[in-house]
């Protein structure tokens, strides 16, 4: 005996049987209606941000994961559909991590074959002097690392978006991240970033590259329905070296408001959109940044040296220390056998 | 009445369940009740199927799912079909999917 009475129907076709309730209005739909209104809201989003002109050449950030591989379904689905006369690319960061970025990355290149989409790939290893985030972990240990990985992937992804000739990038932030991010930002009294978490364009003094988001109003839940129903390939597991902490803990706060009210992270999202915070000319203008160059590899930089030349100073810092460390102590790798035997048979027991 | 049903993980959970994406499940009703109910099973999963000591990455307090974990019944959002209080049918497909991981 079925739970839900028969005669039960997709609110917005009355013909089919409904298969979810959307959180954000808390309709009940099925399949059919379900994918074309989670593409139309995406498509009113970029028509509405007038995100896309014909001719340009987009790049979509592409990791492997569901967000990512439902916004590049979808963009070729509206491009197709709407004549957005775009040009996609996949463009990906492998941030050297195995058993779980050389995974998804496999991902990314069935999804390249799967959209017939070009694929560019860029890895740390080759962008900053051989510091893979295995390398970088092996060197400072979990904690801390995913400033890293920030600062790097961030770069990583223009150098490549400049690589291709392209100034504007896409990425797979859904409405759950936003939501996220306003909280974070209040929680750590971050006004100024308060102020433009919420927009779907960003372009910063520390990037050259425009950023955007069409998914931020696509919940996760349905993210992730549409990938299932869609059967769409996508990788998921966790990386390897932890998520942030302080992200958790807003995140499961997401969760459980949207247990109680589903429209909560809708909510939250306005409220940051609509915020509008007072300007007290000083601190505010102290801390307008000035775009330079970074001396030593020319990224856009407001310092003398770029953030991922002050973290790559460290780690190169590190590494000799770890290097004098490692002779001192016991043999390299590359010193050889006859020197580790000489070294043993110096050793006094 | 025994009542087999596969149960798939996906999103990361199957970690906690030994790498096992799906389990082929014969849910025995306790003594006092006839039938089994979505929150038998996700209790029966944490006592019995766990290998993870983690717990709390599946469910909250004794035995709720978590939130941002999504539960398709026959591909159903669970939403649709009564949430904890759904009483499994023989044959049926339960999928529990993670969000909670990075995209």
């Amino acid at each position: 005996m079925p739970s839900a009475p028969l005669f039960s129907l997709c609110e917005l076709c009355s013909a089919r049987k409904p298969f979810l309730r959307r959180p954000k209005t808390g309709q009940k739909i099925c399949q059919f209606c379900f994918f074309h209104v989670f593409e139309t809201e995406i498509h009113n989003t970029i028509v509405a941000a007038s995100l896309f002109y014909p001719g340009e050449r987009v790049a979509i950030g592409a990791s492997g994961g569901k967000d990512s591989t439902v916004l590049a379904h979808v963009m070729k689905t509206l491009n197709e559909r709407y004549n957005y006369g775009v040009e996609f690319i996949l463009l990906s960061v492998d941030e050297g991590i195995r058993g779980y970025r050389d995974d998804s990355l496999e991902t990314v290149k069935r999804n390249k074959d799967q959209y017939s989409l070009p694929l560019e790939i860029v890895s740390y290893h080759d962008l900053y002097d051989g510091w893979s985030m295995d390398n970088i972990v092996a060197q400072i240990g979990k904690k801390n690392n995913c400033t890293y990985c920030g600062v790097f992937r961030r770069q990583a992804l223009d150098r490549g978006a400049q690589k291709l000739g392209i100034n504007h990038v896409l990425t797979g932030h859904n409405a759950d991240d936003m939501a996220e991010t306003v909280l974070m930002n209040i929680l750590r009294g971050d006004t100024a970033r308060l102020d433009r978490c919420t927009e779907i364009i960003t372009q910063s003094a520390e990037s050259p590259i425009k950023r955007s988001k069409p998914l931020k109003y696509a919940y996760e839940k349905e993210i992730v329905l549409y990938a299932h129903y869609k059967k769409l390939d996508y990788f998921s597991t966790e990386c390897t070296y932890s998520p942030e902490a302080f992200r958790g803990t807003a995140r499961a706060l997401i969760k459980n408001l949207e247990t109680v009210r589903t429209s909560a992270i809708i909510d939250i999202i306005h409220s940051g959109e609509t915020f509008s915070l007072q300007r007290h000319g000083g601190r505010n203008h102290a801390k307008k940044l000035v775009a330079g160059a970074c001396e030593r590899c020319g990224y856009i930089s407001s310092n003398k040296l770029c953030k991922a030349c002050v973290l790559l100073d460290g780690l190169n810092a590190g590494k000799a220390a770890m290097q004098i460390k490692l002779e001192d102590s016991e043999p390299a790798e590359s010193t050889g056998e006859t020197f580790v035997r000489k070294q043993l048979e110096s050793l006094s027991f | 009445m025994t009542v087999p049903l596969t149960v798939e993980f996906s999103g990361g959970l199957e970690i906690l369940f030994g790498g096992e994406r799906t389990l082929n499940i014969t849910l025995r009703p306790s003594d006092k009740q006839a039938s089994s109910t979505i929150a038998d099973l996700v209790k029966y999963l944490c006592d019995e199927r766990m290998t993870d000591k983690r717990k709390e990455l599946f469910v909250i307090e004794e035995y709720h799912v978590r939130p941002g974990i999504l539960v398709l019944i026959n591909d159903a959002d669970w939403e649709l079909e009564g949430e904890e209080e759904y009483v499994i049918q023989s044959g049926d497909q339960i999928l529990f999917a993670s969000t909670l991981h990075g995209g």
